[in-house]
C-alpha cells in the first residue's frame, strides 16, 4: 500500500486535461499528499518514489458521473455505497453524484452527510449527493434547498419522477438563483407517458409495447427552459433523448439561459432495435428509453457540438429478480458506471467524431461546470483525481463481473474498445488493471 | 417451426401448409366420435396468465381431439404469486413432463421469452398487442374455405388495430399470402408505421370498405374512451360501426369476420352479425382445426387421412 507521504510519479502517458485545454505526449505527473506536486517539489530525494510507467496510456482528471443511483439509504439489494463506490472505481471515475431519490430520499441534510461521509470512509470514489428538489419527492412543496447544499448537495432532482406542477418549478429556479447548484429535472410528461414501457415508433407498434412519443420528454424540456427564462435559474435537464429536447436547448443557448444537459451513452450507442433483438428481456428497459436511429445520430452530434456538455451515466442497478419479470412489470434501468467510459469511447472517439480533448471534456469539465464545482485541472497543488485509460484495449461486456451489484445491461456482450486501467482518487490508487483496491480505512 | 410465436415469423408457405393441415383436420370436428390418437401419450399445458374462457377451451378441445392430456394452469391465482416468477412456473410445469406450452398473457413477448428458456415447443396463445397467432390462421382458414385462396383479395380491418394482437397476426398473415390490407379506424388507433406495400391505411370506412372481399371488426374497448383515443362508444358506432347498410359499400360476396367477444351495436349490430355475411361460427370451429393442426405440426405427430 503506497503511503501518502510517498512520492507516485507517472511517466509517459499522454496527458489530456481538459480544464486546461491541453493534450500533451509523453509528459509526467508527480502526485504527493493526495495532490499534483512540481517536480521541484519533489526533487530533494526525501521521500520516497515510486514511478508508475504509463506509457501508450491516456491520463485524464477528475472523470465524473453526475447521474447514478447507488440506491443507498434504503434499496441496498440493488446497490450500496461500498458496491456502488467500487463500480466507479473500476469503471474510471472520480466523482459520482448520487440521485436523491433512496428511500428515505435525500431531502435532509443528515441524509446528504451520510452520504458524503460514507463515501468518504470507503475512500473509492467522492460522492457528491444531489438533493431532492421537493420535500419527500412528493412534488409539492421545495425541500430545503440551502440547507441541503450547506451540508453537501451539488444538485437538486426529483429524478425518476418529473416536478409536474409548473408553479413549483418555477419556484425551484426561481430559488436557484440564490443557489450554487443547478436543478436538475427529469423531462416526461406524465400523462403522455403513463403506462408505456418504450419508444413509440415502428419497433414498438410491431412489438405490440405501448410506447411513449419523444414529445413526452420535449413538452417538459421546453416548459423548463421557458421558466429558466422568466426566472433566470439554473437548469440541467437529465438524460435528454429527444429532437425537441435539443431544440429547447439550442433555443436556450441563443438566448443566453443557464441550461445544460446530460446524455447517456446508452442512447448513444444503442436503439429502440435492442427491445427486439433482446426477444424483449427487460434488460433493455430504461426511461427514456432507447429512440430510434434518427434520434442516436442527433444525440451524437448534440455531444460533438457541445450542445450537450456532459455525458453521465444514470447508471441504475437492479436485482435479477426485479429484472425477471414480463417487460410490463420490470423495472426501469440499466447498470451503467462499469460501461460508460468504453461505450463513449467507442462511439465518440473510434469512429473519429471527437478529438480526446473535448471527448473527455464531456466527462470531466463539462459535469464540473455544471454543479460549479471549479476543479482547476492537473495543476499544482490540485487534487490528485486522475484516471489512466487505455484507449485501445478491446474487451467484452460482461455483466458477471461487474463490482456493481446490478447486472442489467444491454451492453452485456458488446465489443468494446478503450477502458480505463487505473484510477487514481485523492492520490491513491483505487483501481489497478481492473482490480479495484481495497479502501484503506482512513 | 419449432414454436409458434406470431405469423410475422413465418413464410407463406409455412403459413399454406399449416392451413391446409387444419383443412384436413377439420373433419375430426364432425365426427361423432372425436377422437383420433394423434398425440396419445403427449401432455400439454395450457398457461393462462390473463382469463380466456373461448381461447382456452379451443385448444383444450384441440388437445383432447388428438388425444393429448392437457393440463390447465391460470396464472392468476397460482404460484406466481407466491414469488414465482414465470419463468420458474414454466420450467417447473416442463419438468413434470408436459411436451407443449400454450401461453396467453397479457405482456408482449412472453411467449417469445418462453421459448427461449424451454425446450418444449411454445404456442403464443394471445401476448399483449402483439400477436394471436392462431387467430390469424382460423381467419385464413375461414377466408380460404369461402374464397379459394387469399391472393388478391381486399381486406379490411376495422377498429383499434393499435392495441389488437388479432389486427396484427391477421395483417401479418394476410400480407404474407398476397392480400392488399386496409386498416381503418380512429387516427389515433392506426400504427402509422404498418402503412407500406401491400397495406394501407383511412379513417375513412366507405374507403376503406370500397369493394372489400373480406372485413375483419375488432372490437373496441370502453377503456379507449377513458384513454383519449376515441370521444365515446356512441361516436365510434357512428363512424366505424359495421351496420347493414354500411356492408353494401363491400363486395357483394363479402364475408365478415370477428375475433369475438362483439359489442353488439357498437362496433357491429346484429343484423350483421347473425347476417348472411357472417361467418363468426366458421370461424370458432376453424379455430379448433387451426389449434390441432399446430399441436401436430409443433409435436410431430402422425395422422392417416380418411379415404
Ligand atoms: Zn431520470
Amino acid at each position: 500500500m503506497t503511503n501518502r507521504d510517498d512520492v507516485i510519479r507517472i511517466r509517459g502517458a499522454r496527458i489530456i486535461d481538459p480544464f486546461r485545454g491541453i493534450d500533451v505526449k509523453d509528459d509526467e505527473l508527480h502526485v504527493a499528499g493526495g495532490r499534483i506536486v512540481s517536480r521541484d517539489d519533489v526533487r530533494d530525494g526525501s521521500r520516497p518514489v515510486r514511478v508508475v510507467d504509463a506509457h501508450g496510456l491516456w491520463l485524464v482528471p477528475r472523470l465524473t458521473d453526475m447521474h447514478v443511483h447507488l440506491r443507498s439509504p434504503g434499496q441496498e439489494w440493488k446497490e450500496d455505497l461500498v458496491s456502488g463506490s467500487q463500480a466507479a472505481a473500476a469503471g474510471g471515475f472520480t466523482i459520482v453524484a448520487p440521485m436523491g431519490n433512496t428511500d428515505p430520499p435525500v431531502d435532509i441534510p443528515s441524509l446528504v452527510e451520510w452520504q458524503r461521509h460514507r463515501g468518504d470512509a470507503i475512500g473509492l470514489v467522492r460522492i457528491f449527493p444531489i438533493g431532492t428538489i421537493t420535500h419527500g419527492l412528493q412534488g409539492e412543496r421545495l425541500a430545503d434547498l440551502y440547507t441541503l447544499e450547506q451540508a453537501g448537495a451539488v444538485g437538486f432532482s426529483d429524478d425518476g419522477r418529473v416536478v409536474a406542477s409548473a408553479r413549483l418549478m418555477r419556484a425551484a429556479l426561481s430559488y436557484s438563483v440564490s443557489l450554487r447548484h443547478p436543478i436538475i429535472e427529469h423531462a416526461e410528461d406524465r400523462a403522455l407517458a403513463e403506462g408505456t414501457v418504450m419508444h413509440e415508433g415502428d419497433v414498438s407498434q410491431r412489438l405490440g409495447l405501448p410506447g411513449v412519443p419523444e414529445q413526452a420528454e420535449a413538452l417538459i424540456a421546453w416548459r423548463d427552459v421557458e421558466l429558466a427564462g422568466l426566472t433566470g435559474g439554473r437548469l440541467h435537464l437529465a438524460h435528454v433523448s429527444s429532437l425537441g429536447t435539443l431544440a429547447a436547448l439550442a433555443y436556450a443557448k441563443r438566448s443566453g439561459l443557464t441550461v445544460s444537459a446530460e446524455v447517456t451513452p446508452h442512447h448513444l450507442y444503442l436503439t429502440d432495435e435492442a427491445v427486439e433483438a433482446w426477444d424483449y428481456n427487460p434488460v433493455t428497459k430504461v426511461n427514456p428509453p432507447l429512440r430510434p436511429q434518427s434520434i442516436r445520430q442527433a444525440l451524437i452530434e448534440a455531444v460533438v457540438s457541445g450542445l450537450v456538455p456532459v455525458i453521465a451515466s444514470d447508471h441504475a442497478p437492479h436485482h435479477a429478480d426485479e429484472k425477471a419479470q414480463p417487460y410490463s412489470a420490470a423495472p426501469y434501468g440499466i447498470s451503467g458506471l462499469e460501461t460508460s467510459l468504453g461505450t463513449v469511447l467507442t462511439v465518440l472517439l473510434h469512429s473519429g467524431r471527437m478529438n480526446p480533448v473535448d471527448l473527455f471534456a464531456r466527462l470531466s469539465k463539462g459535469p464540473d461546470q455544471v454543479m460549479g464545482l471549479n476543479y482547476p485541472g492537473l495543476l499544482t497543488g490540485a487534487e490528485a483525481d486522475l484516471t489512466l485509460i487505455d484507449p485501445n484495449a478491446r474487451w467484452t461486456v460482461d455483466p458477471a463481473r461487474f463490482y456493481s451489484k446490478g447486472h442489467n445491461t444491454p451492453m452485456a456482450g458488446e465489443q468494446l474498445t478503450g477502458r480505463a486501467v487505473a484510477t487514481m482518487c485523492r492520490g491513491r490508487w483505487t483501481m489497478r488493471d481492473g482490480e479495484v483496491l481495497e479502501a484503506d480505512g482512513e | 417451426m419449432q414454436d409458434l410465436l406470431g405469423l410475422e415469423d413465418l413464410t407463406a408457405r409455412e403459413i399454406d401448409e399449416l392451413l391446409d393441415l387444419a383443412q384436413a383436420l377439420r373433419e375430426v370436428v364432425d365426427r361423432p366420435i372425436k377422437k383420433v390418437p394423434t398425440l396419445r401419450g403427449r401432455a400439454v399445458v395450457n398457461l393462462f396468465f390473463e382469463p380466456s374462457t373461448r381461447t382456452r377451451s379451443s385448444f383444450e378441445l384441440a388437445s383432447k381431439y388428438l388425444s393429448a392430456d392437457v393440463i390447465n394452469f391460470s396464472g392468476s391465482h397460482s404460484s406466481v404469486q407466491k414469488g414465482e416468477t414465470i419463468w420458474d412456473t414454466a420450467q417447473n410445469l416442463t419438468a413434470l413432463g408436459v411436451d407443449a406450452v400454450v401461453v396467453r398473457h397479457g405482456t408482449s413477448g412472453v411467449p417469445r421469452q418462453l421459448a427461449d428458456l424451454l425446450r418444449v415447443p411454445v404456442i403464443n396463445a394471445g401476448d399483449g398487442s402483439h400477436e394471436h397467432p392462431t387467430q390469424g390462421l382460423l381467419d385464413l382458414l375461414t377466408v380460404r374455405q369461402c374464397k379459394g385462396t387469399i391472393s388478391g383479395l381486399k381486406v379490411a380491418i376495422v377498429g383499434d388495430v393499435l392495441h389488437s394482437r388479432v389486427a396484427r397476426s391477421d395483417l401479418f398473415g394476410f400480407r404474407a399470402l398476397g392480400a392488399e390490407v386496409t386498416l381503418v379506424g380512429p387516427p389515433a388507433l392506426m400504427p402509422d408505421s404498418f402503412a407500406g406495400p401491400g397495406v394501407r391505411i383511412t379513417h375513412n370506412l366507405a374507403e376503406g370498405m370500397r369493394g372489400a372481399d373480406v372485413v375483419q371488426v375488432l372490437r373496441i374497448q370502453r377503456e379507449r374512451q377513458a384513454g383519449g383515443y376515441i370521444p365515446s362508444l356512441e361516436e365510434y358506432r357512428e363512424r366505424w360501426g359495421i351496420t347493414r347498410h354500411r356492408l353494401q359499400w363491400a363486395d357483394a360476396d363479402v364475408v365478415v369476420l370477428h375475433p369475438g367477444p362483439q359489442n353488439r351495436g357498437v362496433e357491429i349490430d346484429s343484423d350483421v352479425l347473425d347476417g348472411e355475411s357472417s361467418r363468426v361460427l366458421s370461424q370458432v370451429t376453424n379455430g379448433v382445426a387451426v389449434r390441432m393442426a399446430v399441436l401436430y405440426r409443433l409435436l410431430g405427430g402422425t395422422y392417416d387421412e380418411p379415404r
